[in-house]
């Protein structure tokens, strides 16, 4: 049989395996003996009970449903003694109701005293020539995993990025000019698209019969999930989960393999599947969340996540709209205490990301228990107006369930939920309508989660706002308004003229206030770096406008220290480093460091100029591929420093001694690589003199074969100077002389 | 007592004209321009039946070359500039008196011209006829009789089997031409006997648009729907250098005393009115020609560039392109005194 302890499903482009096939069909010779069973533990009689004890042995079995005659009944004797031996045989007729008997009657009671024993004829046969020396197992020989993380032990610390173009799937290295080069590279890697777990450790790819993860420095296949026509793929946060969907309902044919890996009968008809990645073992399906309300208004896109984690990997939820949500515990799936949050009317939810902090504290031993209260994983979700109720927002607690706050909205047409990436502050941007329905306008309503009773504060805004965007580990935010009257009917060629405004939070009044408005941009997407301070507004998606701004809002502050009140000037920092222009821009992404910007344009959504760019912070083009068929670019992601605070604090500390030597390195590599260019020139020029003074003698030499005279006549030009004076009447005057 | 008026005129002296020259001549897409051997006059041709020629320092024109019935396909101009043939969508060869503009001879065949070129004797034509109407893709070479008249009859003709012809010059040697083919080869024939001496199959992966001689004849440039522009060894037609872009290139120069190729080109004429300018890439690229870098752009064209013309001294350039103008770029003084190598001693 093919072996089922995992290797096998790996091996798919290995030699092909016929030895299940040839198990399947090899020809048993019977002998015969596969339909006697022995019955051991039979009451020890002389002749003359002979006959009763079979008659009660036969209707013993023919009551458990073994039909049996007397004359199946096989009793051997001991002669000497003039006794039976104690144990018989039974023939059965065939080794199907043999195996059955087995079953049915071993360990019968058959008195007081006796109960069978059942072997199978050819069972003891078996085990009496087992070979009785010990053969010690033979170890399977350890091959070391490789490392799935080494990349980040990269000794010039550079980053990674993937691009898929036509067929071709590229994993690059990031870093100095000169150390930017491919890390690996395959053809028709993937056939949709690639993608990297949240934490960089796994590289997805996508093919018909379903997910790969891949790994390590070579590459070499990690794991695989068969979900057929996988369209959509979802990991957890900590990456012990992934999430596949796929348009098609699954189906189970008849000669699947059958497995903990693999989709059983009861997964017909699903759509979602939740995979452990270690292990590979489905855990659960889902049907795609039907709208029990068939109003068409409803049927819009499936959202996706369909299935939203808890940021510590415990739960996974999933909203079921207008009625409930069922968060479900990991790793069993089962529903989280046995019943789903009831709540009318729910629309969306989020649950809070965990800041650095939490995540500390949650590796921390449980010494500190007593002192510190472990943060609950909380959600966040909102309902709409129904009949005389207010929309509400809702924060609670889980898996406690309690409610934390609650806040109370009107006129509202649609909210959506921002948590910020440290899970200090929730903003809900609130789309409200104006009591004719005519015009909408937005309100911010941000809830401070960290402090006492949340507290929350309102922003209005009389404009609609088309982006929102926390900057990470901050107070900022950065939001995209419009009320550009070509707002909701895009059209070709049409540009929507927008504001965007940086908000921060005040600490002495507590409450977030406006830092400064850019006005009349064509921005559209908000792009702060993942270390924040930095952000790009980007115009994507216009076909004649494709601007790219690099702002700091920290310009004047040497370095933003954390809960230090800066004495300067409100939004006095804020400053353009830079402007630039990609055009037909698609994507635009930070790396995870924050010190480069990756643009592309993909052939995904249209075909001019496709491609991709990267750029430093300041807007300074490092590289540019146009590319045709250019699809694809990712940076990978990047796990949590593994540092601590301390050491962090001292690097900064040291930095100046590290960014000497760095400098060395840098100065160094220059000059090698200028001599390098300068020899490889050096040698093109070579070749292409030598080549040219072999031209000159052959052409010489054809010439004079021909009898002509060598080009001695270069006839000497007479450089003929042509000077041209062009008279131009610039003014006129008339004058009259009188004499 | 006398009245009189005094005219006084205020004089000034403009040096220069205004650069770069724009020549407004055509109506319709240029298809070739050439400069002539000494580089005063650039000929050029277009859609528009009309051949052109024009004093290459100040755009003036100098005349027009009337006759042709359809789009004229090329034109070349022989070293004393004295005779200037031209191929046409009338299927016609015309022989001009590039003085007087009249016409002194023409030929007659079954389909358009598409490529005419001098030899470096001046005393012979070679012509290529589109293959079309059953008509085969013909080769002919024809004897000028430079005392009147060309010959009636083509002195050798044959045709290539396989891919089309579109583009052709004489090599220094007699007798032998060098073709660039629809299907991407390049090839060396034989005219005499019409066979094919060399070819290299795979020096281009599309239609060769332009083929470019350097002034010894032993190397010379091609464009191509392939989106490069290649430097061939004439001898071996090795491949010595490849310039990749990003769009189909329509035409390909060498410009002489510096170690640089002029390229242009830009998306296909049916597309451009659906990209905009800037996605359209009509710019000349400059790229030098041994380290096969780019060393720069100009920008100018609102269509693709068709054709491109160095001055024989490499003192300026011309580029014809699908919007119907010429520019004429008369290289400043810093492009003679920038060396952007480093002193380079390159053999031209």
């Amino acid at each position: 049989m093919a072996s089922l302890n995992g290797t096998s499903h790996n091996s798919i482009d290995d030699e092909l395996d016929f030895s299940d096939i040839e198990a399947k069909y090899r020809v048993d010779f019977d002998d015969g003996f596969d339909s006697i069973i022995v019955v051991d533990g039979v009451p020890v009689i002389d002749r003359s009970k002979l006959d009763k004890l079979l008659a009660k042995i036969s209707k013993e079995f023919s009551r458990k449903g073994a039909v049996i005659k007397q004359d199946d009944i096989f009793v051997p004797w001991d002669d000497n003694a003039g006794k039976s031996k104690g144990f018989i045989f039974v023939d059965l007729g065939n080794p199907d109701a043999a195996a059955f008997a087995a079953g049915a009657m071993n360990g019968h009671p058959f008195d007081a005293k006796h109960t069978f024993r059942i072997n199978r004829f050819t069972d003891v046969e078996r085990y009496a020539s087992i070979d009785e020396t010990y053969v010690e197992p033979a170890v399977e020989e350890y091959r070391p995993k490789e490392h799935l993380r080494a990349w980040l032990a990269d000794s010039q610390g550079r980053d990674q990025y993937v691009t898929y173009r036509g067929d071709d799937v590229e994993i690059h290295w990031h870093g100095k000019p000169s150390q930017c080069e491919i890390a690996y590279a395959k053809k028709n890697w993937t056939e949709l698209y690639a993608s990297w777990s949240p934490l960089g450790t796994y590289f997805a790819t996508l093919f018909r019969q379903g997910v790969r993860l891949w790994g390590g420095p070579s590459w070499e296949p990690q794991h695989r999930f068969a979900h057929p026509l996988v369209k959509l793929i979802d990991f957890s946060p900590c990456e012990n989960y992934i999430v596949t969907w796929s348009h098609d309902p699954i189906s189970v044919p008849a000669n699947l393999p059958q497995g903990p890996e693999f989709f059983s009968p009861e997964d017909e008809g699903n759509n979602i599947a939740v995979w452990e990645i270690k292990s590979g073992h489905l855990l659960r399906t889902f049907p795609t969340t039907a709208y029990e309300n068939e109003d068409p208004a409803m049927k819009k896109q499936m959202q996706w996540p369909a299935l939203k984690w808890s940021s510590d990997d415990k739960f996974v939820a999933r909203v079921t709209p207008g009625q409930h949500i069922s968060v479900y515990e990991l790793p069993t799936m089962g529903l989280h205490d046995k019943k789903s949050l009831k709540i009318e009317g729910v629309v969306d939810f989020e649950w809070c990301p965990h800041g650095e902090k939490d995540k500390e504290d949650a590796e921390k031993p449980v010494k500190a228990e007593k002192g510190v209260k472990k943060r609950e994983n909380m959600l966040a979700y909102w309902t709409p107006e129904v009949a005389n109720q207010p929309a509400r927002v809702t924060l609670i607690n889980f898996p406690s369930r309690t409610v934390l706050r609650q806040k109370n909205l009107f006129n509202v047409t649609e909210c959506k939920l921002h948590w910020q990436n440290q899970g200090d502050f929730l903003c809900v941007k609130v789309d409200r309508h104006t009591k004719t329905k005519k015009s909408i306008f937005c309100n911010l309503e941000i809830f401070r989660v960290r402090e006492k009773d949340y507290p929350v504060e309102v922003v209005e805004l009389k404009d609609t706002v088309t982006d929102f965007s926390w900057e990470p580990k901050g107070e900022r935010f950065a939001i995209v308004s419009s009320n550009d009257p070509n707002l909701g009917n895009p059209g070709p060629g049409i540009t929507i003229k927008t504001d965007i405004s940086f908000y921060q939070l005040d600490r002495t009044k507590n409450d977030f206030k406006l830092l400064r408005t850019l006005t009349s941009r064509t921005s559209n997407t908000i792009r702060w770096s993942p270390r924040g301070r930095h952000v790009v507004l980007a115009t994507v998606g216009s076909s004649t406008k494709s601007e790219l701004e690099f702002w700091d809002l920290d310009f004047n502050t040497e370095e933003r220290r954390e809960g230090q009140n800066v004495k300067e000037e409100w939004g006095s920092g804020i400053q353009q480093l830079g402007s630039a222009d990609h055009y037909g821009v698609t994507d635009v992404e930070w790396d995870p460091s924050g010190r480069y910007l990756a643009t592309s344009a993909s052939a995904w959504r249209h075909t001019l100029e496709n491609g991709y760019a990267i750029w430093d912070f300041r807007g300074q083009e490092l590289e540019k591929h146009i590319l045709d068929r250019f699809k694809q670019f990712i940076w990978r992601p990047r796990p949590r420093s593994l540092l601590t605070k301390e050491q962090q604090r001292q690097v900064r500390k040291n930095l100046r001694e590290y960014s000497r030597a760095f400098d060395e390195e840098d100065a160094a590599e220059e000059s090698n690589v200028s001599a390098e260019l300068i020899a490889h020139r050096k040698r093109l020029l070579d070749e292409w003199n030598a080549w040219r003074a072999r031209c000159k003698r052959d052409i010489a030499e054809e010439k004079r074969s021909r009898g002509q005279k060598l080009n001695g006549e270069h006839h000497e030009e007479e450089k003929e100077e042509i000077e041209e004076w062009i008279d131009e009447v610039i003014e006129q005057i008339e004058e009259e002389v009188v004499e | 007592m006398l009245l009189s008026h005094i005219l006084v005129g205020v004089l000034r002296t403009m040096l220069l004209v205004d650069r770069p020259i724009l020549l407004q001549g055509h109506e319709r897409s240029l298809t070739q321009i050439k400069f002539n051997s000494e580089g005063d006059l650039l000929f050029s041709c277009s859609k528009d039946h009309i051949i052109n020629v024009w004093f290459s320092h100040n755009g003036e024109r100098l005349g027009t070359y009337d006759g042709h019935n359809g789009t004229v396909w090329t034109i070349d101009a022989d070293s004393q500039s004295r005779f200037l043939v031209s191929g046409s969508a009338d299927n016609e060869l015309r022989l001009w008196n590039v003085s007087d503009g009249k016409c002194l001879y023409v030929w007659e065949f079954p389909t358009a011209v598409k490529r005419v070129a001098f030899s470096d004797d001046d005393e012979r034509v070679v012509c290529i006829t589109e293959q079309r109407m059953g008509h085969q893709c013909v080769i002919r070479v024809f004897k000028l009789n430079r005392d009147g008249d060309g010959t009636t009859q083509p002195e050798h003709m044959f045709s290539p089997i396989g891919s089309k012809a579109t583009v052709c010059a004489f090599t220094y040697t007699p007798n032998l031409i060098i073709t660039g083919h629809e299907s991407g080869k390049i090839a060396l024939f034989d005219v005499v006997t019409g066979t094919e001496v060399l070819n290299n199959e795979r020096a281009h992966m599309d239609v060769v648009t332009d083929l470019q001689l350097s002034a010894d004849r032993s190397y010379f440039v091609t464009s191509s729907k392939d989106k490069t522009a290649r430097i061939h060894d004439t001898k071996t037609l090795r491949v010595l250098k490849t310039f990749a872009t990003e769009t189909p290139l329509n035409s390909a120069a060498l410009a002489p005393n510096k170690p640089y190729v002029l390229v242009g080109g830009g998306q296909e004429a049916m597309q451009v009115t659906t990209t905009s300018l800037r996605q359209g890439k009509f710019e000349t690229r400059f790229w030098h020609k041994v380290f096969e870098e780019e060393v720069g752009r100009v920008k100018g064209h609102f269509g693709p560039i068709n054709t491109i013309a160095v001055h024989p001294t490499g003192t300026s350039y011309a580029s014809g392109g699908e919007d119907g103008f010429i520019r004429v770029h008369h290289f400043d003084e810093s492009y003679f005194r920038v060396k952007p190598y480093g002193d380079l001693q390159l053999e031209d």
